[in-house]
């Protein structure tokens, strides 16, 4: 008895793969720094797990509900070394800013994506920062991250470009 | 260019109520989280279950990871021994850092010295590492230095353990896990340090400024007595590090202290031994089985 494959060509790719790549690009990427065996004695790594949740929302808007970063944010703050709860916090912010950005901006470019991105990293990095360490003197703690941030700005086309190959994985019809 | 979105729901009452509802969702879990966050920096401890937990899952790619790329630089450094005067420079730079230790362990041990004849009754608190370890990885996006260490409560690791490297001191232990335990690097803006000049015991305070370099401040501020050079040990003072491990070196003098540079770099250390956190049970419970078979 042979088992017949019954998906036809050409069909839409399962749902379970569509919905679970972005999820898992972002969980990965976020937990991949402590799988890594370097121990920096300063932030060095752009904040992966950050950029590619930024990069899927930019690229596919409705994909996620708004609330998605409360679960992906709990998942980064676990690995990121962050005080819990912070990027929980941050991630959603950041998710209700590009809905507003992608209403007023209607047709959006790469620069105006880029220049979204980057700024979100800045922001995000430095409040996190700033709440991780509330007695340290705002100016360290800003120059702290600030090379780590200007890395993550120059590396969002990267990601970006990484962001559709994933995408195109995930669409693939057979 | 990307698809304009289409998220405004039209006449459907439904859509809008789930639109809504996502919305508000989200601001009140931000705002929850914005919350625990806060809750989480003022009480660090109660949260660190979770990401022992956490940390546990990752440790095994960790040690995988680290045993392959650890074996390719050893390789590395194998082969550049062969080429040019490369096996003599490796001896050299040996041979002087094993000199600058022993400068440090001298004139630590000089300072000790002084103050034994002093007070006769301290006791020598030089056996207190119980356990040996390497460190896995250390969190590398975010602004807080945390490094995993390799073992954890199965060889007894308990927070607030002093952990040490070979050169000198490289923080605490912040929380253990079941394998895997996490250390407070030196370098962290958090953690401060009490310490103390070896070569005349003039005391200060360390405190990390995130980038693997250390502020020095001292106690009493009437001058900046510190010079380039000077090397700093821990005191004993407050509790938890046992006094005379190396710490730092000064760099240069700044408006209000100093800059210095840990002696013990964590991304080149190999193996770290935690020791016993320096406390009176501790104190005492090693000096009481001292005399005890000496009659």
């Amino acid at each position: 008895m042979n088992r017949t494959d019954t998906r036809r060509l050409g069909e839409p790719a399962s749902l379970w793969r569509m919905r679970m790549v972005p999820v898992a690009s972002v969980m990965i990427a976020s937990a991949l720094p402590l799988m890594l065996p370097m121990v920096a004695s300063s932030p060095v790594l752009p904040p992966l797990g950050l950029l590619f949740f930024l990069c899927w929302q930019l690229l596919r808007i409705e994909m996620w509900p708004v609330w998605i970063g409360l679960p992906l944010g709990l998942w980064d703050d676990l690995f990121s070394g962050a005080p819990i709860g912070s990027a929980i916090a941050l991630w959603t912010f950041a998710s209700i800013a590009i809905q507003y950005f992608s209403q007023r901006i209607y047709w959006r470019g790469f620069f105006h994506d880029w220049a979204i991105a980057a700024l979100l990293v800045a922001i995000i990095q430095s409040l996190a920062a700033l709440i991780a360490h509330p007695d340290a003197h705002t100016g360290k703690v800003l120059g702290l991250v600030a090379p780590q941030i200007i890395v993550s700005a120059l590396l969002v086309p990267l990601f970006v470009r990484l962001t559709g190959m994933f995408d195109n994985f995930r669409l693939k019809r057979r | 260019m990307v698809r304009p979105a289409h998220r405004r729901p039209g006449q459907s009452r439904k859509a809008q109520t789930s639109l809504f509802v996502a919305y508000v969702i989200a601001v009140t879990g931000a705002v929850a989280g914005l919350l625990l966050a806060i809750l989480s920096v003022a009480d660090p401890v109660g949260f660190a279950a979770l990401r022992v937990a956490s940390h546990e899952v990752t440790a095994p790619v960790a040690r995988g990871s680290r045993s392959i790329i650890g074996s390719i630089s050893g390789i590395d450094d194998w082969v550049s021994a062969y080429v040019g005067a490369g096996s003599q420079n490796r001896r050299l730079r040996k041979e002087l850092a094993d000199t600058r230790r022993q400068l440090v362990a001298t004139s630590a041990l000089q300072e000790e010295n002084r103050q034994l004849k002093a007070l006769l009754k301290l006791q020598e608190t030089d056996k207190a590492a119980f356990a040996n370890g390497y460190l896995l990885t250390s969190t590398s996006t975010s602004s807080k230095r945390i490094a995993l260490l390799s073992i954890g409560r199965n060889l007894g690791v308990a927070s607030g353990q002093p952990v040490r490297g070979a050169d000198g001191l490289i923080g605490r232990v912040l929380s253990s896990g079941p394998s895997v335990s996490q250390v407070l690097l030196l370098t962290d803006i958090d953690n401060v340090v009490p310490i103390r000049r070896a070569r005349d015991g003039l005391p200060a305070l360390a405190n990390g400024r995130g980038n693997g370099d250390l502020d020095i401040r001292t106690l009493n501020i009437a001058n900046n007595p510190f010079k380039p050079g000077d090397i700093l040990v821990t005191s004993g003072t407050g509790g938890l590090y046992p006094p005379n491990i190396p710490v730092a070196i000064v760099v240069r003098r700044t408006a209000d202290g100093a800059l210095a540079r840990p002696l013990a770099d964590p991304a080149q250390v190999d193996a770290v031994s935690v020791l016993r956190a320096y406390t009176p049970d501790n104190i005492e419970a090693q000096a009481a089985p001292a005399p005890a078979p000496a009659p």
